[in-house]
């Protein structure tokens, strides 16, 4: 294997910590990451969505409108507004959930680094959440969506385990 | 909805990153055992098998039980379910989206090299 599986961390307890190695050079993975085309032929949300709409203005003052379609009709978006864009290494964004019309939670600030490493690329992301609370509501709504999917991986390893 | 105990959580993925505990869950599902049973598959003295439930039990995935000579041990699921419910579930959500990309970044790949009639390397 030549990438590492993705590292999720909580450095404090307002923020999530992602880490992710590509083996891609970097300006190929900023590709994938801002090109709407590219962007919803992999980011399809929890298990059981895909990603139906991906408007971006990537500048400094841009806003952007992401949405997911999941099981029986369910409606995720994302929106905000980019506040520091520097290709192909660092975006700042504002970030808020809304599920369906009503507008959810509270508005988070990401940061997405690209560092060269060799031929591969590493890809950093943190987001910083206004309190406690609405970080691990961020963590727990993966929960909520991808609760089937966990338990059947969860059965998997044992099953593995108990095969060896 | 209840949000699980982050110092739990710790106690949980520490007690998981090791190949032995995962081991010994995977056989306690499968039914109680006492210490010695445990050890047998492994080639590890009972000790080294007591050094690992200690870790097993301070995060509660394993409880010893009342039977003096033989104190059973046994698997408790909870905390295992709260960590794979929670952070581990998010994690994966990650992955798999990342997996995609992987795939999308080799193709491009393989296209910018035909275009450009780069000799492989």
């Amino acid at each position: 294997m030549s990438t590492a599986a993705v590292k999720v961390s909580t450095p404090t307890d307002c923020e999530i910590l992602i880490t992710r190695t590509f083996n891609a050079p970097r300006e190929l993975v900023w590709k994938t990451l801002s090109n709407p085309e590219l962007l919803k032929r992999w980011l399809f949300g929890p298990p059981g969505w895909t990603m139906t709409t991906c408007e971006e203005d990537q500048r400094p003052g841009g806003a952007f409108r992401w949405a997911w379609n999941g099981p029986d009709g369910a409606e995720m978006v994302m929106s905000g507004v980019y506040q520091e864009v520097v290709p192909p290494e660092r975006v700042v964004r504002t970030e808020r959930f809304e599920f369906g019309c009503a507008p959810q939670g509270s508005e988070q600030v990401s940061t997405m680094m690209l560092a060269e490493q060799n031929d591969k690329t590493l890809l950093t992301l943190s987001i910083i959440y206004p309190s406690k609370e609405a970080r691990d509501g961020a963590l727990q709504s993966g929960m909520d969506r991808g609760l089937e999917a966990g338990y059947e991986r969860l059965e998997q390893i044992l099953a593995e385990e108990q095969s060896k | 909805m209840q949000v699980a105990n982050p110092e739990q959580l710790n106690a949980t993925f520490i007690a998981l990153a090791d190949p032995t505990r995962r081991a010994i869950l995977a056989r306690l599902a499968a039914g109680d055992a006492s210490v010695m049973e445990l050890a047998e598959p492994f080639a590890m003295s009972q000790p080294a098998i007591s050094k690992h439930l200690k870790v097993l039990e301070r995060a509660g995935l394993v409880s010893r039980g009342r039977d003096a000579q033989r104190r059973p041990c046994r698997l408790d699921a909870k905390p295992l379910e709260e960590a794979t419910k929670w952070l581990e579930t998010y994690r994966q959500n990650w992955e798999a989206s990342f997996q995609r990309l992987d795939d999308l970044l080799e193709e491009m790949k393989a296209t910018s090299s035909k275009k450009s009639k780069r000799i492989p390397k």
